[in-house]
């Protein structure tokens, strides 16, 4: 029995630790800050108010190159998401123009967006959308492909995206005497170019990150909060992170209370089937002596 | 030995006689139900049960997603996006059916080492194991052309690297790898095919779990001794066994209570944790993933596909020998499927005349060395083939051909096993300290 039990503890961990094999950044390593969210664990849930701080952000900055098609406009009045109230969320689609195809007996033309419309999409070809950025990117690898940073504190796609806001830097010093690089240093960008001179001869980075063609969209004090809430660059990074979670996983709250109700629910079930399964087995087990 | 002797159903009433004569459809879920059941079956007993659950949960919420799905290369991704975003509860549909696989996985490897260190493969249960072998290869089929379905960078690229592998094979190889494309490359012809399989598939998987249960119920369970049921009569058997309901479904209801508190858990707090960013990002022929990794689940099987390189001897002298037919592309696939192969052979391979690695001293320590290398395997998978990785995969290959080619059929010759109890009831009463039970004590009612 306790064999048995070994084994499938041995086995269990190991499937659980092969989990995620987190691709191993072959030469150098991104720097990753891990922020404190208000959607982290369990019971974790979205920030209103944050939201319709992000939401701000996208919109008056990351929304002049950056798309996020795959959300609807009516979504933002969603409960547990930005909560936008009805009028606001109309008036702000109405502010967006969509290409109709039965408008002008099937010509098409231009009208203004309703809540059922999808957001727009990139209206530069290499900015890509922004729709499921943050499940689309991991923050957290590792350790040696385990899985177990991603275990504890999540797959870090929010993490990402707000390290990324902050992580632009001079170019490192190492830089200065290679080439002439393409686009901005980013500490937390890990898959961008990157300049030889920065290389040791293990062929290991010398600093983090790597050349980002993004140029810096924000710099702190980018956007006037009706809320008062700091606009520090940090905040705002952190506001612009969660929206795009959000954007992401809008049904995270349903789904993390679904989970709670579930795992209750099965506790008990198992219980009750626990004191089941001993009651019947137990005139086997122990039979009274005859 | 046609099974062990139980009672059987007898119609009663006028009505099931009529019925019973025509079609006897009671009786055989009757002897299903109450099929008599070693007493000693211990935990790892369990997973058959959660694995009938699982091929249910993944056919239900299957039929659901294919509802709202669209099988094409310019909608799946939005589809996929639309089941999470607007269909009701789709996203947590979804996540079932994404983490199901998984479940599924968990599940069947735990299930076949069971199989390995009790040794329910050997005879008379080989049937069982060969069909059970042919399930798991369903199973992975099925789950790689599930994974295609989201249309995503994983999804894309990792389809292009499997069906590569079929352009491996020598001389026919490009041909079947456009056969099973259905083009020259992955598209909307590939697409189509994998999802009509993926609907397919699984119903093949649920025709061949009756034939699985058929089979071992005709042989009866193997048992944590493999001490066989005595079965000369009904009286004796009783001795050694207790019917299916309730004795088994309650405990494994119990067991699958707990598994799927923690599958709950799973996919209400990191449903995403299995996955792989990559794949919500949609498909783009264009821009390659930098590290193109099959699901967790595939890992083992992958490390055995990458671990024979040019640079191995065994793979130049094959190479040599073959006048470069089978050259080091060709012999990692032929080593990825001779992997599941030579698991299907064990039946024949296993000379011991001992059924339970339970008696059997030195098997014991070479079969915890074989979970240890199937994890081993699982986690170099996952890494790039650089560095001291494709040794560590070449060395875990060795050892799983090792297990089965050579430790199996030496270690039956030169081991000494110790001696199992006589009988399943002695086993039984070992364990529960109860020597005095009296011969008649089978089949006692339940709760008093």
């Amino acid at each position: 029995m306790l064999r048995t039990l070994t084994l499938t503890a041995a086995l269990g961990l190991g499937l659980l630790a092969a989990g995620v094999p987190a691709p191993v950044r072959a030469a150098g390593e991104a720097h990753v800050e891990d922020f404190d969210f208000s959607f982290e664990g369990p019971f974790g849930s979205y920030d209103q108010m944050q939201l319709q701080r992000g939401l701000q952000v996208f919109t008056e900055i990351c929304a002049s190159c950056h798309g996020l098609h795959y959300v609807t406009y009516r979504n933002l009045s969603d409960e547990g998401g930005p909560g936008l109230p009805e009028d606001q969320m109309r008036a702000y689609a109405d502010q967006y123009e969509v290409w109709d195809p039965t408008l002008l007996d099937g010509e098409g033309d231009y009208r203004p967006a309703t809540p059922a419309d999808k957001f727009f999409n990139s209206s530069l070809s290499n900015a890509p959308d922004l729709s499921l950025m943050a499940k689309a990117r991991a923050g957290f690898h590792g350790p040696y492909g385990t899985g177990l940073s991603q275990l504890f504190n999540g797959m870090g796609g929010p993490e990402y995206i707000a390290s990324l806001m902050v992580g632009y830097e001079e170019e490192p010093e190492c830089a200065l005497d290679g080439p002439v690089m393409d686009g901005y240093y980013n500490t937390a960008f890990a898959n961008g170019g990157f300049s030889p001179t920065c290389i040791d001869e293990n062929g290991k980075h010398m600093v983090p990150g790597s050349w980002i063609a993004m140029p810096q969209p924000l710099y702190g004090d980018d956007v006037d909060y009706a809320d008062g809430h700091s606009t520090e660059l940090h905040h705002v990074a952190e506001d612009v992170s969660a929206f795009l979670m959000w954007a992401a996983e809008p049904k995270l709250v349903a789904r993390k209370q679904a989970g709670l109700t579930g795992v209750l629910f099965l506790t008990v079930l198992s219980v009750l089937l626990y004191l089941t399964n001993k009651r019947i087995w137990a005139p086997v087990k122990h039979p009274k002596k005859s | 030995m046609a099974g062990i002797p139980h009672d059987h159903y007898e119609p009663k009433s006028g009505g099931e006689k009529w019925l019973h004569s025509r079609l006897p459809i009671v009786g055989l879920l009757y002897d299903t139900l109450f099929i008599p059941t070693p007493k000693n079956l211990n935990w790892m007993w369990i997973w058959g049960i959660v694995l009938t659950f699982t091929l249910v949960m993944q056919i239900a919420t299957g039929v659901v997603l294919v509802m709202h799905y669209t099988p094409h290369v310019d909608m799946a991704f939005a589809s996929v996006e639309h089941i999470m975003r607007d269909v009701n509860g789709g996203h947590m549909i979804r996540y079932f059916h994404q983490n199901g696989a998984s479940l599924f996985f968990v599940a069947v490897y735990l299930h076949m080492f069971r199989s390995l260190y009790y040794g329910s493969y050997k005879a008379p249960r080989e049937v069982t194991w060969v069909i059970g072998i042919l399930m798991f290869l369903l199973m992975m089929g099925t789950a790689f052309m599930g994974y295609v379905l989201p249309w995503g960078q994983m999804s894309f690229h990792g389809t292009a690297v499997i069906t590569g592998l079929f352009g491996a094979i020598p001389f026919i190889g490009e041909a079947i790898q456009t056969w099973l494309l259905g083009a020259s490359a992955v598209g909307q012809p590939a697409l189509n095919r994998f999802f009509s399989l993926h609907y397919l598939l699984p119903f093949v998987l649920l025709g061949l779990t009756i034939v699985h249960i058929w089979a071992f119920h005709t042989t009866g369970n193997n048992n944590p001794t493999g001490v066989e049921v005595r079965r000369t009569s009904k009286e004796e058997a009783q001795k050694d066994t207790l019917p299916f309901w309730p004795y088994f479904v309650i405990k494994d209801l119990f067991a699958l209570a707990i598994i799927l508190a923690v599958f709950m858990a799973i996919v209400g707090f990191m449903p995403n944790y299995l996955g792989h960013p990559d794949n919500y990002i949609p498909a783009n022929p264009l821009a390659t993933p930098s590290h193109i990794v099959p699901e967790w689940y595939f890992l083992p099987f992958y490390a055995i596909l990458r671990a024979f390189t040019a640079d191995v001897w065994v793979v130049m002298l094959v190479d040599w020998i073959s006048f470069g037919i089978i050259d080091a592309k060709f012999f990692g696939v032929l080593a990825m499927f001779g992997a599941i192969i030579v698991m299907a052979l064990a039946p024949w391979l296993d000379t011991s005349s001992v059924r339970s690695g339970r008696y059997r001293p030195m098997f014991k320590w070479w079969f915890a060395l074989l979970v240890v290398d199937f994890i081993v395997l699982m986690w170099v998978g996952a890494m790039p083939a650089e560095g001291i990785y494709p040794y560590i995969s070449l060395i875990g290959s060795a050892y799983w051909f090792g297990y089965f080619l050579i430790l199996l059929p030496l270690l039956g010759v030169i081991e000494k096993p110790t001696t199992p109890p006589s009988t399943i009831e002695a086993d039984f009463n070992d364990h529960y300290g109860d020597t005095a039970v009296k011969g008649g004590a089978a089949a006692p009612t339940p709760a008093e």
